[in-house]
């Protein structure tokens, strides 16, 4: 194998490295608002990589993913907030929340991954509603989660000294804190992006491949199938587990609210629009799904201005509607998604005439 | 052989198995022997693949068991099976057409292969050692069943004959003490079907005891070393071809009584 | 004893709900294995078009029975439209798509038609015009009424007409050949897309009913009601075996008594550490615990792995 980059590549490289260092500034002449939506784009691709390893490479159906999430959250919020008066460092919190989304995970998964795809859809999105309810009413009789009003004040991201919250300099720029954040994020993504890319190549990635192609046959040449789809299960559930904490963190604030069935079907649909399995594919698909409604926001309402000299319809409405035809448009036009793996493409396509047979 | 190894390998100790009241299995008790080519033949619904289902564990037997190797099998799971030793084909072929010949054959690794997420994600040298371990042998099967240059093909995208080699090669990656053929032959035209049974008497030669499910009585005759004939879910004989061709019960099984 | 009864009566009302709402998702999925996440929605805006409907003609001075009959019947009609024109426009072009493609579709519809119906009736909660008269019955302690029985009365006898329907007319025996396998059914001459736009559009009939009965029922309607009620329905469809038609009227019936029982009892049962605002959690408890030893639903068909 080659070890060095080919001149092409190495511009390449250094081309994305240069944006993406530069694209917070960019966008802070927007204002900070801007940066912010560019962390969430960001959380987003983070979230998105690790639902795709267990929709996109094992092929499991999980409707209820935010739930992973949401454990994550409170347990920063809940281990770093004035609430219970805990403030433990990031080296502590960050492997627990990420702990407890994976054994959420395993409990979850082993019962119910023997179910058949569309059923461990309903299951997990029951287990979804399950733990926002839980989360929405666990203030009585025992304060745990302090119920919809949810917690506050919770710790920023710090290592030792440095604080990701607020406005530091460094060599003479003015750093916010979403700017800071920022950078955090792209490098969690970074490391996600070559998990998945690592994982796809692998022993496990060809077994998870192999499942989703013909459960049957991957038994029949050994493959332990209920294991090794838990491991994605689990897998997927702890990277949520760890978007979680850095979300809570960032946000100084959770709530039950963020954490409901439409984030896990926003989720999937990163998922499935950028093009299920396919790494570039699901990033496209998390970072246009995070800004588009979030651009539609600010250029909804303006528009309508423009054009009619008055809000005629509420810019909240038509912003979702135009975000749910815009999902009904791409899968018309792109059933494959938007950024499909050439293989993907044609074997999705032929999955419906199997169902069919 | 060396003499202390005993010389069966495979044992059904009286396999039962039904679906609602039919009795797809009564009670079928067979032995193979190491290194042998043996022949389970039967007219259509005679219970052959139920046998076979219930032996690569995706069926549970309703009574009996098999004992494998001197160790018995555990029921219900397919994947013991494969690490036991015990490699399948499928009647109607089943490949992971998405994936090239290649990676079919390197799934086929998965169970003398040790390599976890952990390693993936680190990619350390232990890892890639193996992978490349992984695809040489791959590779090396691939040349075995003679299809080396469909390696980068998509498995779908194979000829039929081609499709059936493929399959052959990735039982064959587990590393198999036995090697099970569901109807290999089916669909193949005559210089197919030579082709196949060379390919079968080599792997024989090369120390692989095979079970062949074969429609094909002419082929069975002439390749198996022994063979057993099942009937109404109920084994009939299980003998030397030559015997077995001239069995009145298996002249009728077949003819229709 | 009483608050037994009493809770078995509100469950059966509110199953027979479900029930109705339960066998728009059986359908569709098992003849074309899709989770129609947009069905709640064809309930919410069944419900939404009754009230300005009948709303309207009542204080337009027409009787109110009549009134009642004409909101039920332009519901209907409306969303029967509305489910033809989902399938034929959001999934037919998807019938060979990759399996997740639809289910995104769906969910897509599922946003635009929530929001398309908060441009036409607003966020708030809107009042449900009283298109039955309130009499209260007792009966062994058990407090209910009129509506109630009218609920339970007129779903049973939609859903023994239904299954008329399937099991004694030439189109029921094409939508069970579909179901069971569709490529065998065309070449037998059924006519595959008149199948499926007859699944949605019966569906959707049963889905407005159903929104009509909530409506009258809690007196408030509202665009988001669709989703949790869906998704309730959706589960009972699950927890009787989907695709199977007396599973989803079963499982429906079943799942609202479970719930109701729940929310009576279940600050007895914890100590008072659960209080019933966790009814919801109820439906998907059950449905874990019941897919955990029974894969395919209480009723559902086993479907064995073949080699």
């Amino acid at each position: 194998m080659n070890k060095w980059l080919s001149p092409r590549s190495a511009f390449g490289i250094t081309l994305i490295v240069v944006a993406l260092l530069g694209l917070p500034f960019v966008a802070a002449m927007g204002g900070q608002a801007w940066v912010r939506i560019l962390d969430f784009a960001i959380l987003y691709v983070f979230l998105a990589l690790g639902l795709n390893i267990v929709v996109g490479f094992a092929g499991l159906l999980d409707l209820g993913y935010i739930a992973f999430y949401a454990v994550g959250a409170y347990a920063w919020a809940l281990l770093a907030s004035p609430h219970f008066g805990l403030h433990l460092p990031i080296w502590v919190i960050l492997p627990i929340g990420a702990g407890l989304a994976c054994i959420a995970g395993v409990l979850l998964g082993s019962p119910t991954l023997k179910l058949r795809g569309d059923y461990l859809a309903i299951v997990t999105l029951g287990f979804g509603e399950i733990v926002r309810i839980f989360m929405n009413n666990l203030n009585a009789p025992v304060n745990i989660t302090n119920g919809p009003q949810g917690i506050t004040l919770i710790d920023p991201v710090a290592f030792g000294g440095f604080k990701f919250s607020g406005t530091t300099q460094v060599f003479g720029y003015a750093l916010t804190g979403p700017m800071k954040y920022y950078y955090l994020l792209v490098a969690l993504a970074i490391l996600v992006i070559i998990i998945n890319l690592r994982l796809q190549h692998s022993r496990i990635g060809r077994a998870w491949q192999a499942i989703r192609e013909d459960e049957i046959a991957a038994k029949a040449v050994g493959i332990n199938t209920r294991n090794i789809k838990l491991l994605a299960f689990a897998m997927g559930a702890s990277f949520g587990g760890i978007a979680g904490g850095v979300f809570a963190a960032m946000q100084g604030f959770v709530s039950p609210e963020s954490f409901s069935l439409m984030e896990s079907i926003m989720i999937l649909a990163m998922v499935v629009l950028g093009g299920m399995g396919h790494i570039p594919g699901v990033i496209l698909g998390a970072v246009l799904l995070s800004i588009l409604p979030e651009a539609l926001r600010y250029g909804v309402g303006p528009a309508q201005m423009a054009l009619f000299g008055k809000q005629l319809v509420d810019p909240e409405s038509l912003r979702m509607l135009v975000f749910g035809l815009a999902l009904v448009l791409v899968m018309r036009f792109k059933p494959a998604g938007l950024w499909p793996s050439p293989e993907r493409k044609r074997e999705l396509g032929e999955k419906r005439m199997e169902v069919a047979k | 052989m060396s003499a202390n190894v005993p010389t069966t390998l495979l044992e059904a100790k009286a396999v039962a198995k039904h679906f609602g009241g039919v009795k797809a299995l009564r009670d079928v008790s067979l032995t193979i022997r190491r290194g042998e080519i043996y022949g389970l033949i039967g007219p259509n619904g005679a219970g052959k693949t139920t046998f076979f289902n219930c032996m690569t564990g995706l069926y549970v037997p309703d009574g009996g068991g098999f004992v494998f190797d001197g160790v018995p099998l555990v029921a219900d799971a397919p994947h013991q099976a494969a690490e036991r030793g015990i490699a399948r084909t499928f009647q109607n072929i089943r490949l992971f057409g998405n994936m090239t010949a290649l990676e079919n054959v390197m799934v086929g690794r998965h169970v003398r292969t040790r390599a976890g997420v952990l390693g993936a994600m680190l990619n350390n040298a232990a890892t890639r050692a193996e992978e490349a371990a992984i695809r040489q042998r791959a590779m090396d099967l691939l040349h075995y069943v003679r299809i080396e240059d469909r390696a980068d093909d998509l498995a779908k995208n194979l000829s039929y004959g081609d499709q059936r080699r493929l399959e052959i090669a990735r039982a064959l990656a587990s590393e198999p003490k036995l090697l099970c053929l569901d109807e290999p032959a089916a669909g193949m035209n005559a210089t197919e079907t030579a082709e196949l049974r060379e390919l079968i008497e080599g792997i024989r030669r090369d120390g692989t005891t095979i079970l062949l499910i074969e429609h094909d009585v002419k082929l069975v005759m002439g390749l198996c070393d022994r063979v057993a004939v099942l009937d109404y879910g109920a084994l009939v004989i299980e003998d030397v071809p030559a015997v077995v061709q001239k069995d009145q019960r298996v002249i009728e099984a077949y003819l229709g009584a | 004893m009483d608050i037994f009864l009493q809770q078995i009566v509100n469950g059966l009302v509110q199953g027979s709900i479900y029930a109705l709402v339960a066998l728009g998702y059986t359908m569709v999925y098992g003849i074309m294995g899709l989770i129609n996440f947009a069905h709640g929605e064809v309930v919410m805006i069944g419900t939404l078009v009754t009230i300005t409907v009948a709303g309207s003609l009542i204080k337009a001075g027409m009787p109110v029975a009549l009134a009642a009959l004409a909101g039920l019947s332009v519901s209907l009609l409306l969303c029967m439209a509305l489910g033809w024109g989902l399938e034929r426009i959001a999934y037919r072009p998807l019938r060979n798509a990759p399996r997740l493609t639809p289910l995104i579709t769906a969910i897509g519809m599922s946003i635009v038609l929530q929001n398309l119906a908060m441009m036409i009736w607003g966020r708030n909660y809107l009042t449900f015009p009283a298109l039955l008269p309130k009499v209260n019955f007792e009966l062994a302690g058990a407090h209910f009424t009129f509506i109630q029985v009218v609920i339970v009365l007129l779903s049973g006898a939609t859903m023994a007409g239904l299954l008329g329907l399937i099991y004694r007319t030439k189109l029921g025996m094409a939508m069970r050949a579909t179901a069971q396998n569709p490529a065998v059914a065309s070449l037998m001459g059924v006519n595959i897309n008149r199948v499926i736009a007859a699944a949605f559009v019966i569906g959707s009939a049963l889905g407005a009913l159903a929104g009509v009965m909530v409506g009258t029922y809690y007196e408030i309607a509202h665009y988001q009601m669709g989703f949790m009620l869906g998704l309730k329905a959706f589960t009972a469809a699950v927890l009787g075996g989907i695709g199977n038609l007396a599973g989803a009227m079963l499982g429906g019936v079943l799942l609202g008594i479970i719930e109701a029982l729940g929310a009576g009892y279940i600050g007895d049962l914890t100590g008072g550490f659960l209080g019933s605002h966790y009814q919801d959690i109820f439906a998907f408890i059950v449905l874990i615990v019941v897919l955990m030893f029974k894969p395919s639903g209480l009723f559902g068909e086993k479907t064995g792995d073949r080699a």
